[in-house]
């Protein structure tokens, strides 16, 4: 149940989030533009794929402004971008839109907000695993890990005619291939991630919601 | 002693490193192919960036963003050495490494920290390196007179719908147009071939959605494909290792999930410009694509 509060102040999850999203934010040059939205829907009238979003990309801005990020993370807008840049080029007071969507995901993942139907986080995670083990994409390994994680049987199945194609052209590389330097990148990125903001998640304890979006629950 | 330093300047300016990026290693591997057969047909120099690194790509940018500096920037730490250009031909390399670029530079918090990450393993960079697709080294530095003079096959006849996908006009202003790009068209057209009317150069192909939105990115290529058999292309031409992949690797289940044929031959533009170079097939991969290439294409190799 919401909780009673005076007018104009957020809720404490959302004011987490808030912050949470600012931070990212604070990672993108201009990022502080999303102020300036005159909310014309440039952006949603660019997106080749805002016909299957749920909360258009001009709405999203308007509910950040609003102080509802719960609903934008649990949108599926931000699992659908396909990062093609059409808003953001097109933006008539230039609002970096794409990298907003991006902070938004990287929020949502944090936070563990996990739809099912869009596994982004699994190829997410599967890649960052592979540069990680090799230094360079690893498509066989990635492409199984995402397939396994994400319970997507059939499509492991129906990738099985392609697999064989590419197998066979020499287009998928049975093994992979570790680069020399890698535990010279190893370093890089522990001490990346080291300097990198560090933030503990708080332990919480994972809900399926009633649209199947998995969620934590503090 | 002065004259042998303006020769090896005079050649550091047609010699590139090479960043052929994970998907050009295999998946792309026509596209690496053709890559390195037309340079090297035209006499410009590309030598490949020792162990180079993943770029990051997109997925990573959006997990932790950091961290994908960091990685990103090892490579240009590692160009930054030689003094050359880079050439990245895949598109999300070069829009990853030009944002590298652009972040260290705009941000000087992000420049100290990645620097610091990249000091755990005697690296640091300046910031001095210039991230260039090939396209535009082969029409800016060579020339499309020149290219045209080199060509030894006419593409007469041949229709081709030019498709520059996303990433390497948007989202940076790059070396064309960020809603109508031309490159590509005119340089096709100065060896012969026919453009036809292709509004969706820049549309785009559903990327990483063809794995994590199926349905979504089967719609987005199955216009792309829609649109260039219905102005009459004989092919489609591209500059991209994703767009490539999402519009020819699916064409079967694309024809079966649409109910109509839905195949065409889709290019590099390297590939292409390689046959009017007078390359054979093998030496571009025509002979490993994974969509049929049709007998037109064929005659033109033959």
């Amino acid at each position: 149940m919401a909780e009673l509060q005076s007018p104009g102040t957020l809720p404490s999850r959302e004011s987490e989030l808030r912050k949470a999203f600012l931070e990212q934010v604070g990672i993108v040059p201009g990022g502080e533009r999303i102020r300036k939205c005159i909310q014309c829907g440039t952006c949603t009238g660019s997106c080749p794929v805002s016909y299957a979003m749920d909360l258009s990309p001009r709405e999203v801005i308007a509910r950040f402004r609003a102080g509802d990020i719960e609903t934008i993370l649990r949108s599926r807008t931000i699992w659908i971008c396909a990062s093609c840049y059409a808003c953001t080029v097109r933006c008539p007071v230039e609002i970096k839109i794409t990298d907003l969507l991006y902070a938004l995901k990287r929020v949502a993942m944090e936070k563990h907000i996990r739809p099912r139907q869009f596994p982004v986080y699994a190829l997410s995670e599967a890649f960052v695993r592979n540069v990680r083990m090799f230094g360079r994409n690893y498509e066989i390994g990635l492409l199984t890990e995402f397939f396994l994680r994400s319970l997507k049987w059939v499509d492991l199945i129906r990738m099985a005619p392609l697999g064989w194609k590419m197998l066979r052209t020499g287009r998928l590389g049975l093994l992979p291939e570790r680069i020399a330097g890698l535990k010279d990148l190893r370093k890089i990125i522990k001490r990346a991630e080291a300097i990198e903001r560090p933030q503990e998640l708080v332990p919480g304890r994972a809900v399926t919601d009633e649209v199947g979006y998995e969620a934590i629950q503090s | 002693m002065k004259q042998s330093k303006v020769e090896e300047s005079g050649d550091r300016r047609m010699d590139y490193t090479y960043y052929p990026g994970c998907s050009l290693t295999h998946a792309s591997k026509p596209y690496d192919l053709s890559t390195r057969a037309v340079f090297k047909r035209l006499g410009l120099g590309l030598h490949e960036l020792e162990d180079w690194n993943c770029c990051g790509a997109t997925v990573y940018m959006s997990v932790k963003e950091t961290v994908s500096f960091a990685i990103s920037a090892r490579n240009l730490a590692l160009a930054e050495r030689l003094g050359r250009d880079v050439v990245a031909p895949c598109s999300a390399c070069y829009l990853v490494l030009n944002k590298t670029n652009r972040f260290l530079h705009d941000l000087p918090d992000l420049n100290a920290k990645v620097n610091d990450a990249l000091a755990a393993a005697g690296l640091s960079y300046k910031g001095t390196v210039r991230v260039r697709h090939p396209l535009e080294v082969l029409v800016n530095d060579l020339g499309i007179e020149q290219i045209a003079k080199q060509a030894t096959r006419r593409l007469d006849g041949l229709k081709i719908a030019e498709y520059y996908g996303c990433q390497i006009v948007r989202p940076e202003r790059g070396f064309d147009d960020q809603e109508f790009p031309q490159t590509l068209d005119t340089m096709f057209a100065a060896l012969g071939a026919e453009n036809v009317y292709y509004p969706m150069k820049v549309r785009c192909c559903g990327g990483m959605l063809m794995t994590t939105a199926n349905e979504v990115a089967m719609k987005l290529c199955r216009d792309l494909i829609e649109c260039a058999q219905g102005n009459g292309a004989d092919c489609i031409v591209t500059t991209c290792p994703l767009c490539q992949m999402n519009v020819a690797a699916y064409q079967d289940r694309l024809s079966t999930r649409f109910g109509k044929d839905l195949h065409i031959p889709v290019l590099w533009f390297t590939e292409l410009l390689g046959i009017a170079l007078g390359l054979d097939e093998k030496t571009l991969g025509l002979n490993i694509h994974l969509e049929p290439i049709t007998d037109k294409i064929m005659s033109l190799v033959g």
